[in-house]
């Protein structure tokens, strides 16, 4: 079993969804990644996606927007993010989710790109561009090392492309909240998680919920009905304003929140 | 109506995009093609193509230019089409296409500004909602245009992020269309983004070269040696181009933009000096680093000034079926001034490129060959840019 699928099953067994929280790898630089990824998964995340910045983040919001931006701007590279992984992978056992577009790992190399993250220690990619149609080679290269695929499901989604997501998943299938990019705030959470739990029902896989989760009473409210809950801007803006104390506070108090 | 692999041309094309916007390209794929199959609609775009555009527009033998070229050259007078520029062929077909398909808001994406007029001036006639994204750098360098686009009751949006320019805007959009998609139409302005853009707007262009092939043949009885176009996203030349690719013994040639030369590294000329990738939904030739991260375009020319372009000029550049030429700012200049003089015609800075390249093409050809072009569009829009170009180069 996968990293990321042991932290959805011990979550469970704790009768609470998992903590998924994201953060964008470089930003505020590099050298501050793995210290960050090290003190959130000590404060209670059990699975971290890390944001793989891009120069053109079509399905970001404005807070991940410039969280990118800053990272490319202090230097990242994708290959930079790899040693960041490595370098947390020495300290830490949390399962590392890569998130990102199509084009930095493209121009690496598929095969090369997929490989050194998993040297690097990396769990799985999540790639927000690549729609199941469009998902091979790069997801053949990740599953055939045994790492996870992780595919998105829309609220626009019809049943077919529903199960189509689940066809292409290995442990998780990510629900979106809301039709709209990262940070939006306008969901209703309980009825995406319903919609959720609908998605989980209908294809039998694990579900996590993301986009617009901020607090830990959006997390309390839409627990019930998932396996899984995803933060993102909201640790973003915590990280910009008060760095790894308001990111582990963050998290902290949404782990808290579920129990 | 989606299959595995929608949309390509060879490799390139396809739908690298957010799943929340696959079942709306679905829908618009769906929904174009009920649209063409339809009698009415297509009666309809074409009445407002030939009495609102002002279509057929005229094949125009530029005698004194020809002189000049030592080449038999012809222009296609796209700036002579209403709001001065081929994008009006394509959004009367997209805002057609909106109303249809009952959304009553349409977004746009603008860079030299024509895009978005031509969708407020669609959006007007056809009474649907406007809203243009325009790079912050665009809105300064086309401040005419985003006056038109506000007379037209179109909302212009200008966008911070990034390099503030046309890509910058076309990420704004799709954000936007992604948000919105239940009740919001997005109008592409060139043969770019995800399947099935590409091939809509090349459908829509189209009647530029189906109009010049009659009328060179009607004219003269023969085709052409070559046809030439600015390429930006490409729709203009898609559209000329889309009319003689089986014709072999036409040479297809593409003018893109080497801003301060393809060596300095500020320029848009991605099928020159690009590699291919993935930007906006499409696999295609894209300026970018070694790490992915897509370079910012630089032009003179804000409507060629785009770090991608359309996945079937990839396409065809690949097969050698066509071939893409860059000319630079100041060679584009001289393009403007050149047509000015010679025609009494003061063309756009992203026709002036085509202009410009005629030299190079005339000399590929035998003597006197003929070679037809797109003039894509009237300079109106860029006076006070090639006022300061000039001046600029006069007190050096
Ligand atoms: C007059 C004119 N020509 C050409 C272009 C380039 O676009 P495309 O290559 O998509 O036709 C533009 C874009 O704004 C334009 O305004």
């Amino acid at each position: 079993m996968s990293r990321i699928a042991q932290a959805f099953e011990r979550a469970a067994a704790e009768k609470r969804p998992a903590l998924i929280t994201y953060l964008c790898a470089g930003d505020p630089d590099l050298a501050s990644t793995p210290d960050l990824i090290v003190a959130i998964a000590e404060a209670g995340a059990d699975v971290i996606e890390l944001g793989v910045p891009f120069s053109d983040p079509t399905a970001d919001g404005p807070v991940i927007q410039r969280a990118s931006e800053r990272a490319l701007r202090a230097g990242a590279t994708v290959s930079g993010v790899l040693d960041a992984v490595r370098a947390a992978r020495a300290r830490t056992s949390v399962p590392i989710l890569l998130f990102g577009y199509y084009n930095p790992l493209a121009a690496r190399g598929e095969a090369k790109v997929v490989r050194e993250a998993k040297d690097a220690g990396a769990d799985g990619f999540l790639v927000v561009d690549l729609p199941p149609e469009e998902a091979p080679p790069l997801r053949d290269h990740v599953v055939a090392l045994g790492l996870d695929w992780v595919p998105l499901v829309a609220p626009t989604s019809t049943p077919a492309r529903v199960a189509r997501a689940a066809e292409v998943a290995t442990s998780f299938v990510y629900v979106i909240s809301v039709a709209g990019v990262t940070g939006a705030g306008h969901a209703d959470l309980e009825v995406a998680a319903k919609r959720a739990a609908d998605v989980r029902t209908a294809t039998g896989r694990k579900v996590a919920l993301g986009f617009g989760i901020k607090t830990a009473d959006d997390a309390r409210r839409a627990a019930p009905h998932v396996d899984g809950i995803v933060v993102g801007s909201a640790l973003v803006t915590a990280i910009a304003e008060g760095g790894v104390a308001s990111a582990s506070q963050l998290v902290r108090s949404l782990r808290g929140a579920l129990g | 109506m989606s299959t595995s692999l929608p949309g390509r041309f060879g490799p390139f094309g396809g739908r690298f995009v957010a799943e929340t916007l696959i079942p709306a390209l679905d829908e618009l794929e769906s929904a174009y093609a009920s649209a063409r199959a339809d009698a009415a609609f297509e009666a309809r775009r074409l009445e407002l193509l030939a009495r609102w555009v002002g279509r057929p527009t005229p094949l125009f033998f530029a005698e004194n230019l020809s002189r000049e070229v030592g080449a038999r050259v012809w222009l296609k007078r796209e700036d002579l089409c209403h709001t001065g520029a081929h994008k009006v062929n394509n959004t009367v077909g997209q805002v057609l296409l909106a109303k249809r398909m009952g959304k009553p808001r349409v977004i746009a994406e603008t860079g030299a500004g024509q895009h978005g007029v031509a969708t407020a001036t669609a959006c007007a006639l056809l009474g649907l909602k406007c809203e243009v994204f325009m790079g912050a750098e665009d809105v300064r360098r086309q401040s005419p245009n985003v006056q038109r686009m506000e007379l037209l009751g179109a909302k212009v949006i200008p966008v911070t992020s990034g390099s503030a320019t046309l890509k910058d805007a076309m990420n704004e959009a799709m954000r936007d269309w992604v948000t919105n998609v239940a009740t919001t139409y997005y109008c592409v302005g060139s043969v770019a983004g995800p399947h099935p853009y590409p091939s809509i707007v090349r459908d829509f262009q189209r009647v530029i070269g189906d109009e010049a092939r009659a009328q060179l043949l009607t004219d003269e009885n023969v085709l052409p040696d070559a046809v030439v176009a600015a390429v930006g996203g490409g729709s203009n030349a898609m559209g000329i181009f889309a009319a003689f690719v089986d014709d072999s013994s036409v040479k297809l040639i593409g003018v893109e933009a080497a801003g301060h030369g393809v060596a300095s590294g500020k320029h848009a000329a991605t099928l020159t000096a690009g590699k291919p990738g993935v930007l906006h939904g499409m696999r295609t030739y894209v300026l970018q680093d070694e790490d992915g991260q897509i370079v910012e375009a630089h032009s003179i020319s804000a409507g060629l000034d785009y770090p991608g372009v359309g996945p079937e000029h990839a396409w065809l550049r690949d097969t050698g079926r066509a071939q893409y030429v860059s000319v630079d700012d100041e060679e584009a200049l001289a393009g403007f001034q050149l047509l000015a003089r010679t025609e009494g015609i003061l063309p756009a800075l992203e026709s002036s490129h085509a202009i410009a390249a005629l030299h190079g093409v005339a000399k590929q050809l035998c003597k006197d060959a003929r070679i037809l072009v797109s003039l894509s569009g009237r300079g109106d829009k860029d006076l006070n840019t090639v006022r300061d170009a000039l001046a600029a180069r006069t007190a050096h």
